[in-house]
């Protein structure tokens, strides 16, 4: 009944589908990352257009499913003239949506930063872009790990969705491989065993780093 | 390097005038001073009497509401023009007060870099530094507060006496021509306070222009040429240590004196002792 031979047989298929679910996933988050503080250090600064542009960027992309926005970006991108390829698309849109919540994610960190340290590096000459990249965001990232490292694990399950817009990764192939072989239980079964694994070696690493960070602070 | 050292030239800080509020509190109300070369001022006075908001100010960590504060005779923060005065932007102030040094209560060293690094890093970014010569130049500076051997320690791993004279190595590292100390051994447990002293009182030997606000009045007396007390906002009394510890007759010193000496005196008979 259960058929363990369709499961060998679509495994290389499926682990070479799973890289690009990581490529996807990972890119999406560094880009996110990146957005994410931008869009945090907008949102506690004084300016006020800046923390109205990061208000209004954290409700959208956290209010609107991803679904939808991934369908809005693959129909919308080609109407304004945007020809990228759907995978760029995708991309795209899951590091902004991911942006939105590292923003909130990493507002935590920040406002956990003792001010004296923030002042003792202006005194030191550094500007205000080195102070957001040397001592700001790696505090914030200390302080915050644990959080960051769970929105990467469900980024990884998220770039799932992107299988609806056409683009070829784990979900996508094994809904290929299922319909064309009648066995969807085997194979998505192998799928959901894949992302396990992957979000268990994202969550092991993130222990590591962790771990790391705790030397720098045990007496 | 080769500047003469002329005690009458130009101060290295003028404040002229300052004032500064929060909101309607009036925390200093017309502050005139003048800090001259290789000078050691002490700054005392009761707490909240102003003289760590006269320290931030000076440093640009707080705006100054009204007045004048001169670094080497360029107008700190602001531009005057025709009458009023305009904020200047943050590389300004910061090319402004480059050559002046920052200690804290608090160390405020940079929890996730070794104590090398914390003096590294603002070298290779801020002076622009490569990193072999920042390396060198920050274990240099590590030796000479005697934590050389202590370079790739966190700063949780160091005791608070010796965060704070990695801050002391932090600020010296930039090369400053005055060092500001923001009571640099209120949040230290007494028996660390000494090596923090003997690092301050071994740059003012070496000619190093201070400013310390402080309430170590043993240190005030020994190395400071001039002690300040600050009372309500306004500098009170002012003068050698002599003038201010002994004969200044101002009501408010006197106390301020004298419930410190009452809080430092715990043997009786030892009236000897107290008197600096």
């Amino acid at each position: 009944m259960f058929n363990t031979e369709i499961i060998v047989k679509s495994l290389p298929m499926l682990l070479q589908a799973s890289v690009w679910t990581v490529v996807y996933s990972l890119t999406s988050v560094a880009i996110g990352f990146c957005i994410g503080t931008l869009m945090c250090a907008a949102g506690l600064s004084s300016s006020r257009l800046g923390r109205g542009v990061a208000a209004f960027y954290v409700s959208f992309f956290r209010g609107v499913p991803l679904l939808v926005q991934l369908l809005i970006s693959y129909y919308c991108l080609p109407l304004i003239g945007l020809n990228v390829p759907s995978s760029v698309a995708a991309v795209g849109t899951l590091a902004l949506c991911t942006g939105a919540y590292i923003a909130e994610i990493l507002r935590g960190g920040f406002l956990g930063i003792p001010p004296g340290l923030i002042e003792a590096a202006r005194m030191v000459g550094l500007s205000r872009a080195q102070i957001l990249t040397r001592i700001e965001v790696p505090m914030a990232v200390r302080f915050t790990l644990p959080a960051l490292v769970n929105e990467t694990t469900m980024m990884v399950k998220a770039s799932s969705l992107i299988s609806v817009v056409g683009v070829l990764e784990l979900t996508r192939l094994a809904q290929n491989i299922a319909t064309s072989t009648f066995q969807p239980l085997e194979i998505y079964l192998t799928a959901g065993a894949i992302y396990f694994v992957i979000n268990a070696v994202i969550s092991s690493a993130g222990t590591l780093v962790e771990g790391r960070f705790k030397a720098e602070t045990a007496r | 390097m080769a500047e003469e050292k002329t005690p009458n030239s130009r101060p290295i800080i003028d404040v002229r005038g300052v004032w500064k509020r929060f909101g309607s509190a009036e925390v200093l109300k017309g502050i005139d001073l003048q800090i001259k070369k290789s000078e050691v001022t002490c700054i005392i006075g009761p707490s909240g009497s102003g003289k760590s908001t006269l320290l931030r100010c000076i440093a640009f960590l707080e705006e100054y509401s009204e007045g004048e504060i001169y670094i080497e005779g360029e107008l700190l923060g602001f531009s005057l023009e025709n009458g009023g005065r305009r904020r200047v932007s943050d590389a300004e102030v910061d090319r402004v007060r480059r050559n002046v040094g920052f200690v804290f209560q608090q160390f405020n060293l940079w929890p996730h870099m070794s104590a090398l690094e914390n003096v590294a890093m603002p070298l290779k970014l801020s002076r622009g530094m490569a990193r072999e010569e920042a390396a060198r130049r920050a274990r240099a500076m590590l030796e000479k507060v005697g934590l050389g051997h202590r370079a790739q320690a966190y700063p949780s791993q160091l005791s608070g006496g010796q965060q704070q004279r990695v801050g002391i190595a932090r600020a010296l590292a930039m090369e400053p021509h005055i060092m500001l100390f923001d009571e640099p051994t209120s949040a230290l447990d007494p028996e660390l306070v000494g090596e923090v002293l003997q690092v301050m009182r071994d740059l003012a030997s070496e000619g190093m222009t201070m400013a310390v606000v402080t309430h170590e009045m043993g240190f005030a007396a020994q190395v400071a040429d001039t002690v300040m007390f600050i009372d309500h906002g306004i500098i009170a009394a002012s003068g050698s240590p002599n003038e201010v510890f002994r004969e200044n007759a101002n009501p408010r010193l006197r106390q301020f004196l004298q419930n410190y000496f009452e809080r430092n005196v715990f043997w009786q008979g030892s009236e000897g002792a107290a008197a600096p």
